[in-house]
C-alpha cells in the first residue's frame, strides 16, 4: 500500500477514534491518536490478518499492552472490515463487545484482553514460544507504551523472550514522553528505552513512529533479524493530529465536548 | 503409604506431559520443589523456567493458552497467587484462559521457612476471582484424579498442594473430586475438611469415636465450583458443622460452608484453620499440633463444642 493511501486510512482511523471517545463521553483520545500511524502500517500492510481469519489463531497476532489505547485498536478493525463502522459508536456501552479496555473472548481481532498495564508482553512473548514450539511462522506483534515501560513486568517479559530468542516477536514501543501525572521524566524517568531493551539483549530500531517509510523499513529489519526479539522505539506525539490535543497530557482520558469534537474532526478532515 | 501432594503432582504431571502434546510445563525456578523437574526429564522441549519472575510467568502461561497449549504453571502457592494474582485475574480468568496454576508448599506445613513463604491466604485468593476452579486434594490419589479431570476442562484452575508427606486417605484414583466426599458417615456432627486437615479430621474421628461420638467426615476437594447440593444434603442431615483447613479462618472453606448455610440450610458452623494470625517457622507436625490442626488439636476443639 502507498503512503498516501495509508494517510488517508489513518485520518479515517483517528477520526473515528474520536468518534468513539466523543460518543462515550470518556476513553482515551491522546495515545489512540499518537499510536494510529503505527497501527494502520501494521494492519493494513505488515499483519496478514483479514476479516475471514479474525477469530483464528492462526495467523499473525497483536496484543495491545496498553490496552487504554482501544478505541485506535476497534478503529483500525473497523478499518480492516473486521468491525462494522457502526459498532464503534457502542464504545464503553452497556451490552457492547468493545469493552473500555479490549476483550478478546467479546471482540473478533482481538488477540489478548489487557488494560491493567505491563502484562501484554508477558503474554506476546508466550505467544511467541507457543509459534515456535508449533512450528509456525507467524509473528507476534506487541504494542508498549513508555509510560507502560515503568512497571517492573515489561523487564520481566523482556528478560525471558530474550532468553527464549522470541525472533518472531516485535514489539513496539510507543514513545510520547507523557503519562498521566506528567512527562515521563519529570515522573520517574524510564528512558532511555532504547538502552534499557538492548541491555537486555534484544534488537532495538529507533524510528519516527508517524513516518511510514522508517516504520515500514523497521517492521522488515524486525522479521530478518535472527535469535533476538526486537523492539520497535517509536518517537510519537500524543494526540497526534488533533491542534488541540498534541503534546498535552490533559487529552490523555479525556474526552472531547461536542465543540471540541467538531474541530478535531475538522482537523483531521482528508 | 506417605506422599506429598506436590510430589504426587510432579509425577503425575510427568505422565500427562508425555500422553498429550499440547501440555506445557511452566515453573520459576522452583522445578526441583514443585516436582515439575519430572515433567522436565520427561519432555524437556515443553518446559520453560521462567526465572524469578512469577508474573511474568502466569503473562506467559495466558501466551501458551491464547495459542492453544494447556500450560501448567508451578511456583509455591505464595508467589502463583499472592505475587501474581492480578496477572491470574487479568490476563488467565477474565480471558478465560485454560490456564493450570498449580502452587506447592501451602499453608503453614510449608513450615521451617515461616510466615513469608506460609501462603494461608491462596484458597480465598483464587476463589474470590469469577471463573477461576479451586482444587485442593488431600493425598496422592486425589491429587492424579484432580490432574486426570482439570486436564480436561478448559478452565483457569487453581490447585493447592502441599510441601509435607502425607498419608493415604484413598485407596484408587477413581474419585469424582467434583463432589463432597463422605468418609465416614456419623450421626448429627459433621466436619468438612479440605487438604492435609482431612487426615487430621479422621483421626479426630478415630478418637471421638473411642468415647462413642460418631462424626461424618467431608473431604471437599472442589472448593469452586463446590458440589453444592451435596454439601446442602450434609448439613440438613446434621445439627453441628465444623470446618477444617489449613487456611486462615477467613474466606477459605470455613467462608465457603458459611455462606452456603446461610443462604440454602443455617447451622451452627464452628470454623477450624489459622485463626487470622500470622504462624511462625518450625517442623510442620508441630505447627499442627501448636495451631491445633492436627487429629489431636481438631478432636480436642470438637470436643470442645459438645
Amino acid at each position: 500500500m502507498n503512503n498516501s493511501e495509508l494517510e488517508l486510512h489513518a485520518r479515517n482511523i483517528r477520526r473515528n477514534i474520536i468518534r468513539q471517545v466523543s460518543n462515550a463521553k470518556c476513553g482515551h483520545p491522546g495515545g489512540s491518536l499518537g499510536a494510529a500511524d503505527i497501527l494502520t502500517l501494521l494492519f493494513l500492510e505488515i499483519m496478514d490478518i483479514t476479516a475471514e481469519n479474525a477469530n483464528s489463531i492462526n495467523r499473525d497476532r497483536f496484543v495491545l499492552s496498553k490496552g487504554h489505547t482501544s478505541p485506535l485498536l476497534y478503529a483500525v478493525l473497523a478499518e480492516k472490515g473486521i468491525l462494522p463502522d457502526e459498532e464503534l459508536l457502542t464504545f464503553r456501552m452497556i451490552n457492547s463487545r468493545l469493552q473500555g479496555h479490549p476483550n478478546m473472548n467479546y471482540t473478533p481481532g482481538v488477540d489478548m484482553s489487557t488494560g491493567s498495564l505491563g502484562q501484554g508482553l508477558a503474554a506476546a512473548d508466550g505467544m511467541a514460544i507457543a509459534n515456535k514450539l508449533s512450528g509456525n511462522n507467524h509473528r507476534i506483534y506487541c504494542l508498549v507504551g513508555d509510560g507502560e515501560s515503568e512497571e517492573g513486568e515489561i523487564w520481566e517479559a523482556a528478560m525471558a523472550a530474550a532468553h527464549y530468542k522470541s525472533d518472531n516477536l516485535c514489539a513496539i514501543i510507543d514513545v510520547n514522553g507523557l503519562q498521566i501525572d506528567g512527562t515521563t521524566d519529570e515522573v520517574i524517568g524510564p528512558n532511555p528505552l532504547d538502552e534499557k531493551f538492548k541491555a537486555f539483549g534484544w534488537h532495538v530500531i529507533n524510528v519516527d513512529g508517524h513516518n511510514f517509510d522508517e516504520l515500514r523499513a523497521a517492521f522488515k529489519e524486525a522479521a530478518e533479524t535472527k535469535g533476538k526479539p526486537t523492539a520497535i522505539v517509536a518517537k510519537t506525539i500524543k494526540g497526534k493530529g488533533v491542534s488541540f490535543m498534541e503534546n498535552n497530557v490533559a487529552w490523555h482520558g479525556t474526552a472531547p465536548n461536542e465543540e471540541q469534537t467538531a474541530i478535531a474532526l475538522k482537523d483531521l478532515e482528508a | 503409604m506417605a506422599k506429598a501432594t506436590r510430589q504426587a503432582y510432579g509425577e503425575k504431571l510427568g505422565e500427562l506431559v508425555v500422553e498429550n502434546p499440547k501440555i506445557v510445563v511452566l515453573d520459576a525456578d522452583l522445578a526441583n520443589a514443585t516436582k515439575t523437574n519430572i515433567a522436565q526429564k520427561a519432555a524437556p522441549d515443553r518446559f520453560f523456567d521462567l526465572g524469578i519472575a512469577e508474573a511474568d510467568m502466569i503473562g506467559h502461561a495466558a501466551g501458551f493458552a491464547a495459542s492453544g497449549y494447556i500450560p501448567f504453571a508451578s511456583s509455591f502457592a505464595m508467589f502463583c497467587t499472592g505475587r501474581a494474582w492480578e496477572q491470574v485475574r487479568n490476563s488467565v480468568a477474565y480471558p478465560h484462559l485454560n490456564v493450570k496454576i498449580c502452587g506447592t508448599h501451602a499453608g503453614i506445613t510449608v513450615g521451617e521457612d515461616g510466615v513469608s513463604h506460609q501462603a494461608i491466604e491462596d484458597i480465598a485468593l483464587m476463589r474470590v476471582i469469577p471463573e477461576m476452579e479451586v482444587y485442593v486434594p488431600c493425598d496422592e490419589k486425589e491429587t492424579r484424579a484432580v490432574l486426570d479431570y482439570i486436564v480436561k476442562t478448559k478452565k483457569p484452575t487453581y490447585v493447592r498442594l502441599g510441601r509435607a508427606s502425607v498419608e493415604d486417605v484413598y485407596e484408587s484414583e477413581e474419585i469424582d473430586v467434583t463432589k463432597a466426599n463422605i468418609l465416614r458417615k456419623g450421626s448429627n456432627i459433621a466436619i468438612f475438611a479440605t487438604g492435609v486437615c482431612v487426615q487430621s479430621a479422621l483421626e479426630a474421628a478415630d478418637k471421638l469415636k473411642e468415647e462413642d461420638i460418631d462424626l461424618t467426615v467431608v473431604d471437599i476437594c472442589a472448593i469452586k465450583p463446590c458440589d453444592e447440593e451435596g454439601i446442602v444434603k450434609i448439613l440438613e442431615d446434621h445439627e453441628l458443622i465444623f470446618t477444617a483447613e489449613e487456611h486462615n479462618i477467613v474466606a477459605g472453606l470455613g467462608g465457603l460452608i458459611a455462606e452456603i448455610s446461610t443462604s440454602r440450610c443455617p447451622r451452627r458452623i464452628v470454623r477450624i484453620g489459622v485463626n487470622d494470625q500470622f504462624a511462625e517457622s518450625g517442623n510442620y507436625k508441630a505447627l499442627m499440633k501448636k495451631y491445633m490442626l492436627d487429629g489431636d488439636g481438631l478432636y480436642k476443639k470438637i470436643r470442645s463444642e459438645l
